[in-house]
């Protein structure tokens, strides 16, 4: 589990984050949502050490992480896989090479099985076969995949996943939120996705949190997010009046 | 990690440090030729000019100046991309230490060949010269020969590559610097490149006299 607890983060004079209390639960998709310049990203970036924090604490599974020098710093971030929003793949180095970066880092692995376990990472994200491609010669969709298996070669507890479809078509999205999801039940990992896509927290969400101009303003599941009367999560889930038509038929359960 | 950056740094730039040397050899030689108007300054003093230049100063300085401007702004572009596309942050994540895993196989390697460009420099300027000479006439191989190794001290080659060695650690670590520390996006990545190579060469030119001062007085 990861706890944050009231932290703030200010730039400049501008406070970004206000006192925000937040929990993410183990084997669960827990999404941060919010609008453009809401803090969110730079609240992941403070989860992961990143930036660091005015004021507050991050615990990772009891360990307190603002506490930690920067040696035990980097064997929690060991345990750590993160997708980026552009994917951020190592464009000097094939699909391969960047799933086994981590592992030729950290591992103790032969090279064998560090083979063997690149092989069955790219074959959980289907992407058997395109070992040897560059990033610059897959799709965008194909590279997310490429940065999904690199971040859980090396098995992590805590996956954090940065606007995982932005730039994606609706069907390639669909298959990223799934892999996300099917990764965090299988290894039990705690994963915080950030996004503003609507789609993907009412597909995958377990657990979501709505930051408002730097502060928590509602958590719930997706089940409650269709009731709330919240009006600015309101404003952010349903947008459009032709949205709003839609959360009304949802709500009196009518429509078909 | 540090073999792949020899040959970045170093195995690729050999054509275009090769061929500045072979022309500033012939060049030196033409021009020291063009102006020994006096009959008393004996030819030989083509050949040792063309020695002391191409040892003190060209080899060393003026390449590496060159060099900050083709491996620097390479260095700082390459580690600035990689910030700006997150890749370095994907390597903070990991655990990595992405500035030691980045920048110091770069300047351990530089380090390790800037040397060997430089004998080399002065060993195509210095050939350049002499066949240059020889070829036009405007003196013979035994002259040049004669001024190559009149009053040579060993040391001058030795000053130089200590030089070399100082300025590939500030053509890297400088143009690292900026390559890790670029905010922003494309427009930024080109200014920390130029940003890289002006700094470079400023403090090329500083140490040069320092070290000059240190090293032969």
């Amino acid at each position: 589990m990861i706890e944050v607890k009231d932290i703030s983060k200010s730039f400049d004079g501008n406070h970004v984050l206000k006192n925000i209390s937040v929990e993410f639960l183990p084997g669960k998709v827990n999404f941060i949502i919010g609008r453009s310049g809401s803090g969110k990203s730079v609240l992941t970036k403070c989860i992961v050490g990143l930036m660091e924090v005015d004021k507050g604490e991050i615990v990772f599974d009891g360990r307190s992480f603002t506490k930690m020098d920067r040696w035990d710093r980097r064997s929690v971030r060991q345990e750590m896989g993160m997708l980026f929003q552009g994917s951020a793949l190592f464009d000097s180095m094939t699909v391969e090479e960047n799933v086994m970066f981590p592992l030729k880092m950290f591992s103790k692995m032969s090279s064998g099985e560090m083979k063997d376990r690149v092989n069955f990472c790219l074959e959980r994200v289907k992407l058997q076969g395109k070992n040897h491609l560059y990033p610059s010669e897959i799709s965008g969709g194909m590279q997310k995949r490429t940065g999904i298996a690199r971040a859980i070669s090396m098995n992590p507890k805590y996956l954090f996943c940065d606007e995982p479809n932005s730039g994606l078509d609706p069907q390639t999205a669909i298959v990223i939120d799934n892999l996300i999801k099917e990764i965090t039940y299988e290894f039990n990992t705690t994963t915080v996705v950030v996004s503003h896509d609507m789609n993907s927290v009412i597909e995958i969400g377990d657990y979501i949190n709505f930051i408002y101009q730097g502060e928590l303003w509602w958590k719930g599941d997706k089940k409650e997010i269709l009731k709330t009367q919240n009006e600015e999560l309101n404003n952010f889930v349903f947008p459009s009046e032709f949205m709003k038509e839609i959360k009304e038929v949802l709500r009196d359960g009518r429509g078909g | 990690m540090i073999v792949d950056e020899i040959d970045k740094i170093g195995t690729q730039s050999l054509g275009i440090v090769a061929l500045l040397s072979l022309f500033m050899g012939a060049v030196v030689t033409l021009q020291t030729a063009a102006n020994i108007d006096s009959g008393w300054i004996p030819k030989w003093t083509i050949g040792f000019t063309t020695r002391q230049t191409m040892i003190l100063e060209f080899s060393s300085t003026i390449v590496c100046l060159i060099l900050s401007g083709k491996v620097g702004s390479n260095i700082a572009s390459e580690i600035g991309t990689m910030r700006i596309s997150e890749q370095i942050d994907a390597m903070d994540i990991m655990g990595v230490n992405s500035s030691s895993y980045l920048i110091l196989p770069k300047i351990v390697a530089a380090m390790i060949i800037f040397p060997f460009m430089v004998i080399m420099a002065m060993a195509c300027g210095i050939t350049a010269g002499a066949m240059i000479g020889s070829s036009t006439g405007v003196i013979s191989l035994t002259d040049f020969n004669y001024g190559l190794t009149y009053d040579f001290e060993p040391f001058q080659v030795s000053y130089t590559l200590i030089k070399s060695v100082f300025f590939a650690f500030i053509i890297t670590s400088v143009s690292s610097y900026h390559g890790y520390y670029t905010k922003g996006g494309a427009l930024q990545v080109g200014q920390s490149s130029t940003k890289a190579v002006v700094y470079s060469i400023v403090l090329i030119m500083i140490a040069n006299y320092i070290l000059t001062q240190l090293l032969l007085l």
